[in-house]
């Protein structure tokens, strides 16, 4: 079993004892432990179950690479899945749960798939997804649904906060083990600014627990002694629990800070987002120990050496009683000797190696630990938890030699060094075959914006396993001199022997049970069934076997997986190469990512003048871009629709108030104005005289239409040009775009005033007696007639009147200055309350317009319609040379006669017709589909005429008003008549009063 | 995440102040011109691996564009400078040069 040792430990407090729970059972752990220890000193070594197969799995590691011993933490809106126990400090009350067990952890009905192992091959997914199409739906994934996923979704909100920060830094260490130390020292001596991120809540790193000696003294003390050295520099500041996730171009780096992980309840953000700009950036990220193949090496007791010898000697709990070590290195001898000095029985080391005669093989001889040479593991025993070993050779098919009854198994399979941040933007590999690992080419290290490298792996992770080259290395990476290294004294080691699977010659039975990837349940068979299948290339057999995705992204299951596929394809690893690193090293909180863009501020919200008052009005609203816009005003129990259909109906009959505020309003003032709007517009403006109105397109240089409002001359050398709501700023970043780039020496100024006017739209039969009586402007037909312009004070206010119509009626549009926009909508509202005045929304405005026939940009144009489709070529100069988008319209495919046009349609019955809807056409498109010959743009139903009304592009549309198109919804057919898109006063008259 | 430095303000512009406006140095073609002409100056794009001109905008700073010289596949900048040049400037090019002995020259 498990447990806590009665001394020792030197990152917890025994005098603070926690009480915690696991699956709603109570147990006792001490601040500074981690979940993943106290839950051993429990001796709760199952942890969860597997994803695929779910397979009883425990705790691996003891630190970021831990693939299996993931719980759901936490409670209601805390409560957060797949928290990896080895890096989660505990706290008092901490609640967790197992996750992928069904009915529960002991007895999971789910790891009936383990004995089906054998059809959830490799590629499952793959093969499945191909074909038959009948079986997913019906037979496949019902069942994987069930089972599906690591972890269960929370269902509240988040309670807690997060936060963004940005930092800047000359040198960006990652790491606080002993080489970043030294690296940050180093760096810091030169006056640069130095930033030292440690994913832990600890400095120091491993070496503490290797036993190491630094300068003459414990590691411990050095690593004291360095931290406060650093801490009193002002040019250096040290973060812990801060993990680097990822590094990005031109020295761009995400950390996080868990902020307050570790300390619930108090008033802090819980994680903290770095997004930090660093001049050069140290990897001082150390190296992660691998597994080795051999069967049975998923069942919970088994662990890495390295992980086995934290657990001792940081968190004093004894990971077994009897621990058996695999190895084929020196390292994990010291977990032997670790051991066997804090009174637990080591009943025999397994060396794969022929010969183990190295210093510290000898140290472990000599307190009268059996070392076998030559020796594996054939398989583990062991269900739940590990019974025993059997041994073999190394060499050998799996005979077995002998059994050894022991809890717990310690292996090592060597190091890999840490190089995700290094190789994450660009920096590329080489293969070290001695020591069997990848390590960074200096040679090929990623590049910043000034073309010189800005990422050194330093320590460890450059491929410096042994401590004190480890120091020279970090020391001389932080830009120190070599005689000012810090020294380190540690056992001498003798050369690892690479060893991909255990035994050598393993049969297939054997090879069914050696995970190389515990937590996407991959194994040695799958990765060689894929390479049977064809997938040679890296990249595709991780995606086939799903062999290192998810949270692992090639921290555990990497290089054994490469080795493994290497061989079967009967290549060396360097050609079969090794998948690329990609962001984040280890997940950071969705919460961290969105941090305070939640909620109410997710979005900056838009308002007009008037937003108080629609909404104190009652009104329904509309988001048109990051506006918010009245759909309407529903009054008592009305209806949405029938809301919309009172206010078009008062509009049309008496008098209505549309807030237009949202509208772009750009000025274009200059001595090349005029020709510039002419290149911007498909009308001519330049000719437009001062004081008069006129409807304009604005086109890309697709010819496609972008854009439409009504440009209005203020002056001789001033237009005013109106664009779509939500329009104004693209359309003046294409002005500016134009002027900037390719008319820079035209002398023009743009200027969006769109929130500088609150605009009004007074519109209806009884909208000049209500401006009469607001008085001060003369609006009789004569002096203020259709299309024109004018100003002065209204109401006592500063106004700009354009007697412009989107609606077909008697209309002005009033525009004030934004701080009189309520004072203005208030005073129409008093003057206007007999004369039938009522304020309308969107959807009235849109039923208006589509009565009237008129467009809408984005309904009747979706970045494919040209203006000559709506019919608009009224609005398009013959005369003009050039502007935006006319020589794209005299393409071929622009002119051709079969394009889809613009006409009204109406159904048979009066009914509407659904928005969107396609008619077909016989026979069949150039993909097999069924052809079509037309759609609906614009849909409603029209109060004014009592029935449905709508808008399509139709093939040839305007050479065949009066023919009935069948239009399917749903399955179902509704035949509506081409007709004229004009519904509602086709010569205009009631506009031109 | 790229930084560029605005030749307008000076300000050293990370990506997320900038907008990015695809190729620079494309001469327009209008009415009247060939297909080919047409076709090339709406569609057809360098898209080098290496050396490549760029229009940006410091749309969320000072709002004017520039010109950037960069390499595609490793990020360097060469050197930015303003909007209004019908072609790269000597001393870009002479950046360019200084780091890409084997560039061919601006075509
Ligand atoms: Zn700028």
């Amino acid at each position: 079993m498990s447990t806590r040792l009665a001394t020792g430990g030197r990152l917890i407090d025994r005098s603070k004892p926690l009480s915690f729970t696991f699956d709603g059972r109570s147990l006792g752990g001490f601040a500074g432990d981690t979940l993943a220890a106290a839950l051993l000193a429990n001796d709760q070594m199952l942890i969860g179950r597997s994803f695929k197969y779910h397979r009883p799995r425990g705790i691996l590691a003891s630190g970021v690479e831990e693939p299996n011993a993931l719980v759901g933490l936490g409670q209601g809106p805390r409560f957060e899945p797949d928290q990896r126990t080895t890096t989660t400090e505990l706290f008092a009350g901490a609640a967790t749960v197992s996750q992928n067990a069904w009915p529960n952890l002991d007895l999971d009905i789910g790891a009936l798939n383990n004995l089906a192992y054998r059809f959830l091959p490799a590629g499952f997914y793959y093969k499945t997804f191909m074909f038959p199409r009948f079986a997913w739906k019906h037979l496949f994934e019902p069942v994987v649904r069930l089972s599906a996923g690591i972890g269960r979704v929370p269902k509240d909100r988040d309670a807690d906060r997060y936060e963004q920060a940005y930092d800047f830094t000359d040198v960006l260490v990652v790491g606080g083990g002993v080489a970043g130390l030294a690296a940050a020292l180093a760096a810091a001596k030169g006056g640069q600014r130095v930033l030292v991120l440690e994913q832990t809540a600890h400095w120091g790193g491993r070496a503490p627990v290797d036993g190491i000696a630094i300068n003459g003294m414990p590691a411990d003390a050095w690593v004291a002694e360095t931290v406060a050295s650093l801490a009193a520099l002002p040019n250096v500041t040290l973060r812990r629990r801060t993990m680097a996730a990822g590094v990005y171009d031109h020295g761009y780096v995400v950390a996080q800070e868990a902020v307050a992980d570790h300390l619930p309840g108090a008033d802090l953000p819980r994680h903290r987002l770095w997004r930090i700009r660093a001049g050069r950036i140290i990897a001082a990220t150390g190296a992660i120990e691998r597994p080795l193949a051999f069967a049975g090496n998923d069942i919970p007791g088994v662990m890495l050496a390295s992980a086995a010898r934290d657990y001792v000697v940081n968190w004093a709990v004894s990971p077994g009683d009897r621990t058996v070590i695999v190895t084929n290195n020196d390292d994990a001898y010291r977990t032997a000797l670790a051991l066997h000095d804090a009174g637990l029985v080591v009943p025999a080391i397994l060396d794969a190696r022929a010969k183990a005669a190295g210093e510290l093989p000898a140290l472990a001889r000599a307190r009268g630990i059996r070392v076998l040479e030559g020796r594996g593991i054939a398989r583990v025993k062991g269900g739940k938890r590990v019974k025993a070993v059997e041994v073999c050779a190394q060499a050998g098919e799996g005979a077995v030699l002998e059994t050894i009854a022991c809890d717990c198994v310690a292996m090592s399979g060597g190091f890999s060094p840490v190089v995700h941040l290094y190789s994450q933007p660009g920096g590329k590999l080489v293969w070290d075959a001695a020591n069997g690992m990848f390590t960074p080419d200096p040679a090929r290290a990623p590049t910043g914006a000034d073309g010189k490298p800005f990422v050194t792996c330093a320590g460890a992770a450059s491929g410096a396993l042994q401590a004190a080259d480890a120091l020279a290395d970090a020391h001389a990476a932080g830009g120190g001199e070599a005689a000012q290294a810090p020294r380190a004294e540690a056992a001498a080691e003798a050369p690892m022997q690479p060893v991909w699977m255990m035994p050598q010659g393993a049969p297939a039975k054997l090879r069914f049970k050696m995970w190389l990837d515990f937590q996407n349940d991959v194994k040695v068979s799958d990765v060689q069934l894929a390479a049977r299948e064809g997938y040679e290339s890296v990249e595709h057999t991780k995606r086939y076997t799903t062999l290192g995705m998810a949270s692992d992204q090639g921290k555990m299951s990497n290089i054994n997986g490469l080795a493994i596929l290497s061989d079967a394809l009967g290549q060396p690893i360097p050609a079969t190469g090794t998948t690329t690193f990609r962001p984040p090293y280890a997940p950071i909180s969705f919460g961290a990512i969105a941090a305070e863009a939640r909620g109410e501020i997710f979005q900056p919200l838009r308002r007009t003048p008037m937003h108080d008052w629609h909404a104190a009005a009652g009104a329904h609203w509309e988001p048109v871009g990051l506006w918010r816009r009245p759909y309407c005003y529903p009054r008592g129990g009305e209806s949405h629709s029938q809301a919309v259909n009172r206010e078009v109906t008062n509009t049309r009959q008496n008098l209505g108030l549309l807030d237009a505020s949202t509208l772009g309003k750009i000025l274009v003032k200059g001595p090349d104005a005029g020709r510039f709007l002419d290149m911007l517009y498909t009308g001519v403006m330049s000719s437009l005289p001062v004081g008069k109105c006129r409807y304009g397109l604005m086109c890309s240089e697709n010819g496609f239409l972008i854009d439409d409002g009504v440009v209005v001359r203020l002056a001789d050398d001033a237009w005013l040009c109106h664009t779509t709501s939500g329009g104004a700023d693209r359309i003046h970043a294409h002005m500016e775009d134009w002027l900037q780039c390719e008319w820079w020496d035209w002398q023009v100024y743009t200027a969006n005033l769109t929130e500088q006017f609150a605009q009004v739209a007074v519109v209806g039969p009884n909208a000049r007696k209500l401006l009469e009586r607001l008085g001060g402007i003369d609006v009789s037909k004569e002096a203020l007639p259709f299309m024109a312009f004018t100003e002065g004070t209204l109401a006592g206010i500063p106004a700009r009147i354009f007697r412009i119509s989107f609606s077909g009626e008697l209309s002005y549009e009033v525009a004030i200055p934004a701080s009189h926009g309520l004072a203005f909508w208030k005073a129409c509202l008093a003057a206007g309350a007999d004369l039938g005045l009522m304020p309308y929304g969107t959807e009235a405005l849109h039923v208006m317009r589509a009565e009237k026939g008129f467009i809408m940009i984005g309904d009747e144009t979706d970045g494919t319609v040209i203006p000559q489709d709506l019919g608009l070529g009224w609005a398009i100069s013959k005369k003009m040379p050039d502007y935006l988008g006319k020589r794209a319209q005299e393409r071929s495919h622009m002119t051709n006669p079969e394009r889809w046009k613009l006409v009204g349609l109406e159904t048979l019955d009066g009914s509407v017709l659904p928005d969107g809807v396609l008619a077909p056409a016989p026979g069949a498109n150039p993909n097999g589909q069924r052809a079509t010959q037309g759609r609906v743009t614009s849909t409603y139903f029209s109060p004014t005429l009592g029935c449905g009304i709508a808008m399509g592009l139709v093939r040839r549309g305007p050479e065949r008003i009066g023919e009935v198109l069948e239009f399917v919804a749903a399955g179902k057919s509704i035949p509506a008549r081409i007709c004229d898109q004009v519904f509602y006063d086709k010569s205009g008259e009631k506009q031109n009063v | 995440m790229l930084t560029l430095t605005c030749p307008c303000c000076g300000v050293a512009a990370e990506e997320t102040e900038l907008a990015p406006g695809g190729e620079a140095h494309l001469k327009r073609f209008g009415p009247g011109a060939s297909d080919e002409d047409f076709e090339g100056y709406l569609f057809a794009r360098k898209n080098p691996k290496g050396v490549h001109f760029e229009r940006w905008r410091h749309a969320m700073g000072c709002g004017k564009w520039f010109l950037a010289a960069r390499c595609t596949a490793t990020l360097e900048v060469f050197g930015t400078y303003k909007a209004q040049s019908p072609e790269p400037p000597p001393e870009i090019i002479a950046a360019i040069k200084a780091r890409r002995p084997d560039w061919k020259g601006y075509s």
